[in-house]
């Protein structure tokens, strides 16, 4: 019952540009935070906190076959998990719609946008190349975890270091990292924007997520260049909001990248 | 643990016939520099995931433990519930970048299965399942990073966790390795001890504060019964130490509030 009346209470409260915690439409919560380092058994890793959600994201690279039609690249997956110690929402067992979702569009924002230069991750063409896992981790869903995981995923790549390899064995040595960074040559980051009751705002915490009719998530890179889209909810988005949306991600994505800046 | 090696080759029987105890060099000095009964450093906090009924964060050197639980809560699948009392489950998971190697395929395993068997019946001797009937105290563990001990910093962590959801209990469970390597009784293995060259011997348990009593209790590799009697007695006083941290996290989280 207290959730109906949030929903409709959230709606009537962005009709009039207005929400439950006082905040613009367009305004993040905070804290906003960038920690990395916070694994040192990954190759990379990063702790994002936005208001109250916190999630973290850990690089692995290993060796591997090339793919036939690509003999000459390495290759990145991005994988994500909504772990039940993160919410009374989720449970154990395999990964929910939500999320593959969330992997797929965090995925697709890296890959698609060519973040990472795949031809300097091959060490013999057809035979060894690098590959790399992105895994992120929730620790609060406190809402927005689209937002929240694409900034520590980027974070997490930034900030990630080849391990040693043995030159006799070829063996990966993962107790000892060189300084050598990955071939990161984009940073795009997914912004996603939702619309309520025909206003769109962002930054969204559970409760109103619940209450969106539709949101579109746009990753972005410095210069603006859209690298994914995935829109979501129930409702159709005008060609004039799409538009709106987007320019919010942009402006949104070069807001955020701001706290990688140290990294 | 070499010995079970002894009938797979030649090869390795001779490595197994030299793997006992008095072949190898006394293990004087620790990897770490740590002294015999010296725990590694502790960093204990309560209430550090804002969504559950209860939480914590216990670090031991490089092993990591984030504790979450939630509940009580109603139990499905409804057959089990029982009208008497309540139950609780621990549910432990590694992160995939967590391992000291490759990443870890994320989902159950059988090691991580066996654990969260173990956590439980560690964690529920000192909760008061009357309490809650019909109802179920999940506690969820998340590992970021971990360099061996992470059963035990995960019974720490939980422990700490149960406490900080106001769950019914007797006592805090504090728990610790203790073991031996090549003849030498230690506290709180680290990675590079577990996978010392020659006799090793890994001890978890968990210990009930008031009482000294063991909740837990496993060992791999090879013991006397002398260094088994004299690593217990080493880990109910690092257990003391333990609970001690695990005490201090508790007050500070509510005198704050």
């Amino acid at each position: 019952m207290a959730l109906i009346m949030n929903k409709i209470a959230i709606a009537a409260l962005a009709g009039q540009g207005k929400r439950l915690d006082n905040r613009t439409l367009t305004q993040y919560r905070t804290p906003i935070k960038v920690d990395t380092m916070i694994s040192k058994t990954a190759e990379g890793s990063a702790k994002v906190q936005i208001g109250d959600t916190v999630v973290l994201a850990g690089v692995k690279l290993s060796i591997e076959k090339p793919y036939n039609d690509t003999a000459d690249e390495g290759g990145i997956m991005v994988n994500a998990e909504l772990v039940p110690l993160s919410s009374p929402e989720y449970e154990s067992g395999p990964p929910t719609i939500k999320a593959v979702e969330l992997a797929r569009v965090t995925d697709r924002g890296i890959r698609e946008a060519k973040a990472v230069d795949m031809k300097k991750l091959c060490i013999i063409p057809g035979e060894k190349a690098w590959f790399i896992t992105v895994d992120v981790i929730t620790l609060n869903d406190a809402g927005n975890l689209f937002d929240a995981a694409g900034l520590a995923v980027l974070a997490a790549l930034k900030h990630a270091r080849f391990p040693v390899v043995d030159e006799k064995t070829g063996a990966i040595n993962y107790k000892e990292h060189t300084n050598k960074e990955l071939p990161l040559i984009k940073e795009p980051l997914p912004i996603t924007v939702y619309k309520i009751n025909g206003k769109l705002m962002v930054d969204l915490t559970r409760e109103e997520e619940k209450a969106y009719d539709a949101r579109l998530t746009v990753a972005s890179d410095k210069d603006g260049t859209i690298s994914a889209m995935q829109k979501g909810g129930n409702a159709p988005l005008t060609i004039n909001e799409i538009s709106q949306m987007v320019d919010i991600a942009v402006d949104k994505a070069r807001f955020l990248r701001e706290q990688l800046k140290h990294i | 643990m070499a010995a079970q090696s002894h009938t797979t080759s030649a090869a390795h029987s001779t490595v197994a016939n030299s793997t006992t105890a008095h072949t190898y060099p006394p293990y004087t000095t620790r990897i770490d520099g740590r002294k015999l009964d010296e725990l590694r450093p502790i960093e204990a906090k309560a209430g550090v995931i804002p969504n559950a009924d209860g939480s914590a964060l216990f670090k031991i050197g490089n092993t990591v433990a984030y504790a979450a639980v939630y509940g009580p809560r109603e139990l499905f699948p409804k057959h089990l519930q029982d009208p008497k009392k309540g139950i609780i489950r621990c549910h432990y998971s590694m992160m995939p970048f967590s391992g000291s190697g490759e990443r870890i395929r994320p989902g159950a395993n059988r090691r991580a299965q066996e654990i969260s068997m173990v956590m439980t019946a560690a964690l529920q001797q000192v909760v008061d399942l009357s309490a809650f009937p019909n109802a179920v105290v999940d506690i969820y563990v998340e590992l970021p990073q971990t360099d061996a001990g992470t059963r035990c910093a995960a019974i720490s962590a939980a422990s700490m966790a149960l406490a900080d959801a106001g769950i019914p209990m007797l006592d805090i469970i504090s728990s610790v390795a203790v073991g031996q390597v090549n003849g030498t009784v230690v506290a709180d293995l680290n990675y590079g001890e577990e996978a010392y060259e020659g006799s090793v011997s890994d001890i978890p348990i968990a210990v009930i504060h008031n009482t000294g009593e063991f909740t837990l209790l496993q060992m791999d590799g090879e013991i006397s019964k002398d260094h088994l009697m004299k690593a217990l007695e080493m880990g109910k006083i690092a257990a003391e130490k333990i609970y001690q941290i695990q005490r201090k996290a508790l007050l500070e989280r509510f005198t704050k509030e």
